[in-house]
């Protein structure tokens, strides 16, 4: 199963660059969320993926009696989603705000040409 | 003795705040300071007499080996006298000469923090402490020479003096931390233990060549000289301060205190002695040239610096003393014709010499003052000029052979020019027919002329007196510096012999210069013509060619475009990260550690990989915003099979309000459109795949590496026991990392305030296109 | 969006996701939960709540504006931070009741700190949604 998550962060990868180097502004935008998922994707696989063993005590017990899933990487991408959101609702409204300035999604539009005689 | 030091930099922070009090009379107070300052230093004399070291060390940054050490011996002593008692004089005599300019409170403030960093570079022991202070009286300078900042030629020369001063600061620094790193300790008395081993190492050479770029730029020494004689755009007072009695000679002090680390090779002596006498020469040729008062000054004052590192050089106890004899010599003629030359500029209008003739008559003590600065500089008996003449030519006639003959002639050929240099400066402006123009010229403020006037009387009286000085100043430096004692009293009088009669040669050779050569505007011109060969010529076309590559440069990399950014990192990224895999040995792939593969898994991966595709082609931006929707809830899928119930919450949630965000926004924009044509896209689609592969291979190697599970058994151990939580993740979020969860509550504030501050913000009009 | 159905259903759904939510909240130390959680499905409940009605709507309904959230969460969960400092202890060494209160469990200052991201969530999220949907309309 890991090698098939493998491919699944490589095309996760593949398509968040292949995105991020467009001229949209939109699709920027869209390339670096997947950028983010494969990047908690991967994350969570180097932990070491565990079946139905979730990181937490049983009720009655005081330590862990089996094995459990690494909670660590777990901690760290809920974070990083969290954050992530943060990220991309300032990111959408600066592209909102861009577009309503320049009336332009391209990037290109971005450089004015004064700044290229410098 | 660390209050002494920082004294001058509280000052001039107490100087934003209070300084515009100070524009009136009570301008004289701030003057306290240096006064205040040269005392305490005076009452040490006795100490540093008896052969004692007075040590201070507060702890700074202790982990990097900087602390704030002092060391006051008898070479620090002599400048710290020259710094805060040249200081008091000029202090004093800004008062008036700039009196009731509109930034004299931040006149007051930069010289307060030069004076503060001066004394610091004087009495550090640490190294790196010493670096600090140095690259401050480097800034320093820059704002006083610049200080009339309205004026272009002022900015630039400020600009040229911290170009070439923090060049070589920059050079220094290195030289002084491999110092450091090699002799195992940052601290200077430290490094004298270790000065065998340091000389013998192969990396001698490197160290020499870094510390003499600093101390070289520092001290205008050839060919870095041309940044001292712009400096004097910067207002008199601090010309004289800054470029002929203090500042320049922090270069000669770093040789000096080195001088028994490093020095005493023939690596160290050749290049000094070199260096110094082309300088010397050079500056002292040109020095008789010219027809700016501030400019013969400041060429006389490079020769007298590269006389300096020519005494350093030869490294003789004789020569050892000379150097410490000639730099309080030095320091009180040339402060001196400065601050002359400056009441004289300040009361006429003009510096040029030419036209400057019988000023004694309107100006008389200040005339006083020239002339005798002018003898000492000439080294006439009984000036303590001579003293210092006659033992530059003990020191070059204790050399053999060839070189004594060819020092000596340097020597003799520098001092006849300086010598009619200093004429130029401090008496042709006195003498002569008094111009009708000058007739209306009158004394200025008496601490104007006083500080100039004292200043060469002291000249005289040491000249007469030397005993009051060598004993308890000069032998004490000359020791420091060559680390056995000197016993060779100064003498007024040495006899009828050689140095007499060189003395006499040189006198000879100047006077008759100065009478033959009358400065003039032609002969200016045809030294001027020289100039496409001089060194300020070449290291500005240099400075220009550079300027014109890096330009270039930056268009062909900075282009404005994002993506072509991204897209040279990603490649860069990509071969790197190649490089490492193919260097890093075959990649093994071990199937019995991996997980079965159930048939609900590979549909979520088929879904999702769907998913991608449709984001990746969607022609309408609502397909792409659902699409990746998908992707997110597929991966929320991935986390409940992979035991990780809280973040499968999480991201479902998140998925949701990002979905509501998108179509909140993107409601109103105009349709996808696709900008590149197929051959960008088959590029970009290239460099994407080439990166995935990166990282899945990555990822494989990474998962054929054990994984160290100390932290999370710590934590699954300790979850209950020490945290009473069982939810091991939010145990860790609010427990165990709680600051770190603190930490990104606070960042999600900063973006909820950005995001609002973003859409309430109201553009102006103009601000529109 | 006018749809009646959905309109009668949020009225109803806002409570009890709210429920729900503070449900999650507290639950977070021993099952899955928590104060990220929580807020998130708060915030939800809010957002689907102005979809039905209008943002001014759900503005009315929560009286304090959701941006005044933020300050509150932050300065509780620093509370909880500091709090063992006044009773001698290192900053944010846990702090625990004896006894489990009834309903609530067992309360100590991580619950405290997991209440202030409930609040700074639910503030965040919504402060960036309704300025946005404010400045669209």
């Amino acid at each position: 199963m890991e090698l098939v998550l493998v491919i699944l962060i490589g095309v996760l990868y593949a398509s968040g660059i292949f995105m991020l180097l467009r001229r949209s502004m939109v699709k920027l935008l869209i390339g670096l969320i997947l950028l983010g998922n494969g990047a908690n994707l991967l994350i969570f696989l180097l932990g070491g993926i565990t079946k139905g063993k979730p990181p937490v005590i049983d009720n009655a017990a005081k330590l862990f009696t089996d094995i459990y899933a690494d909670p660590i990487p777990q901690a760290l991408i809920l974070t990083a989603i969290v954050i992530s959101f943060g990220i991309q609702s300032f990111a959408i409204v600066l592209l909102k705000r861009v577009y309503v300035l320049v009336n332009s999604d391209d990037l290109d539009d971005l450089n004015t040409p004064e700044e290229e005689d410098i | 003795m660390l209050i002494a030091v920082l004294a001058g930099l509280i000052v001039s922070i107490l100087y934003i705040p209070f300084g515009k009090y100070l524009r009136g009379r009570l301008a004289i107070l701030v003057a306290l300071l240096p006064i205040t300052l040269f005392a305490y230093f005076i009452s040490f004399i006795p100490a540093i007499q008896d052969g004692r070291h007075v040590h201070s060390h507060h702890p700074w940054v202790p982990s990097l080996g900087i602390n704030f050490d002092f060391h006051l011996d008898g070479l620090s002593l002599l400048f710290s006298l020259l710094i805060t008692g040249v200081g008091s004089l000029v202090f004093l005599y800004a008062a008036p000469y700039l009196k009731g300019h509109r930034y004299l409170d931040r006149f007051y403030g930069y010289l307060s923090l030069f004076m503060a960093a001066m004394l610091g570079v004087v009495l550090a022991d640490n190294v790196l402490l010493l670096f600090i202070f140095w690259e401050l009286t480097s800034i320093s300078s820059f704002f006083l020479i610049g200080f009339n900042n309205g004026n272009g030629a002022s900015r630039k020369s400020s600009l040229i003096a911290l170009g070439v001063t923090g060049g070589g600061g920059f050079l220094l620094m290195a030289g002084l931390i491999l110092m450091g790193h090699l002799s195992g300790s940052y601290s200077i008395q430290e490094m004298l233990g270790s000065n065998e081993f340091l000389k013998s190492h192969t990396l001698y050479g490197l160290i020499l060549i870094l510390v003499f770029a600093g101390a070289f730029t520092k001290s205008a020494q050839f060919p870095f000289h041309f940044w001292l004689p712009g400096a004097m755009k910067a207002p008199t007072p601090v010309s004289a301060y800054l470029h002929s009695a203090t500042m320049v000679k922090a270069g000669i002090y770093l040789l000096a205190r080195l001088q028994p680390v490093l020095g005493g090779t023939d690596y160290w002596m050749y290049p000094l002695v070199v260096i110094g006498g082309i300088t010397m020469l050079y500056s002292a040729f040109h020095s008789i040239f010219r027809t700016d008062l501030k400019s013969i000054l400041a060429y006389s004052t490079i020769a007298a610096l590269g006389m300096l590192v020519f005494l350093i050089g030869i490294g003789t106890a004789e020569s050892l003393l000379a150097a410490s004899v000639f730099i309080l010599v030095h320091a009180l003629y040339k402060a001196s014709l400065f601050l002359t030359a400056g009441v004289i500029d300040h009361e006429t209008g003009t510096r040029d010499v030419t036209q400057l003739s019988g000023l004694r008559k309107v100006l008389m003590p200040l005339s006083v003052a020239g002339i005798l600065a002018a003898l000492s500089s000439a080294g006439l008996p009984l000036t303590f000029g001579f003293i210092g003449k006659d033992l530059i030519y003990e020191a070059t006639l204790q050399t053999t052979g060839f070189w004594m003959i060819a020092l000596t002639t340097l020597a003799l050929l520098t001092n006849g020019l300086l010598l009619c240099a200093g004429f130029m400066a401090g008496i042709k402006p006195f003498t002569g027919n008094l111009p009708d123009s000058f007739a209306q010229v009158h004394l200025p403020n008496g601490l104007m002329w006083g500080a100039p006037l004292l200043l060469a009387i002291l000249g005289i009286i040491l000249g007469c007196a030397p005993w009051l000085v060598d004993d308890a100043l000069l032998n004490p430096a000359a020791y420091v510096m060559h680390q056995s004692a000197i016993d060779s009293p100064l003498k007024i009088w040495h006899g009828f012999n050689l140095v007499l009669l060189l003395s006499g040669v040189t006198l000879a050779l100047g006077t008759l210069l100065y009478i033959v050569r009358k400065p003039s505007a032609a002969s200016l011109a045809s030294i001027e013509r020289y100039n496409n060969l001089a060194p300020k010529h070449i290291i500005g076309s240099l400075a220009r060619y550079a300027r014109k590559i890096s330009i270039r440069y930056t268009r062909t990399l900075h282009n404005g475009y994002l993506r072509v950014y991204l897209l040279r990192i990603i490649i860069f990224a990509i071969l790197l990260l190649a490089f490492r895999l193919f260097t890093g040995g075959p990649i093994k792939l071990t199937f019995d550690t991996l997980s079965p593969i159930s048939i609900y898994e590979v549909v979520v991966v088929g879904i999702l990989i769907a998913a991608i595709y449709i984001t990746v082609t969607a022609p309408s931006r609502l397909t792409a915003v659902v699409a990746t929707s998908v992707i997110g809830y597929c991966i929320c899928l991935l986390f409940v099979f992979y035991s990780a119930p809280d973040l499968a919450m999480t991201q479902f949630t998140i998925d949701t309000l990002t979905v509501v965000l998108f179509v909140l926004v993107l409601f109103r924009l105009p349709p996808f459109l696709n900008f590149a044509n197929r051959g960008v896209r088959i590029r970009d689609g290239i460099v994407a795949s080439a990166f995935g592969l990166v990282i899945a291979l990555v990822a494989i190697q990474v998962l054929n590496q054990p994984v160290d599970g100390t932290v999370s058994k710590f934590y699954g151990d300790n979850a209950y026991l020490l945290a009473k939580g069982k939810n091991v993740v939010n145990v860790i979020l609010v427990d165990f990392r709680g600051l770190d969860t603190m930490f990104e509550i606070v960042v999600l504030s900063i973006a909820a305030v950005g995001v609002v501050s973003l859409l309430k913000l109201r553009l102006k009009a103009s601000e529109k296109e | 969006m006018k749809s009646t159905i959905l309109k009668t259903a949020s009225n109803y759904l806002l409570p009890i996701l709210l429920l729900f939510s503070i449900f999650i909240l507290l639950r977070g130390h021993y099952y899955p939960g928590g104060g990220f959680v929580g807020g998130l499905i708060a915030a939800i409940a809010f957002v689907l709540h102005s979809f039905t009605h209008n943002t001014d709507a759900t503005l009315k309904l929560l009286r304090i504006h959701p941006s005044s959230l933020i300050p509150m969460g932050l300065a509780l969960a620093a509370l909880s931070m500091f709090a063992p400092m006044f009773v001698g202890m290192p900053v944010m060494t846990g702090l625990w009741f004896d006894e489990p209160f009834p309903v609530i469990g067992m309360i100590g200052s991580a619950l405290f700190f997991d209440l202030g991201v409930y609040l700074v969530v639910i503030g965040v999220v919504l402060t960036i949604l309704f300025t946005i949907s404010q400045y669209s309309e």
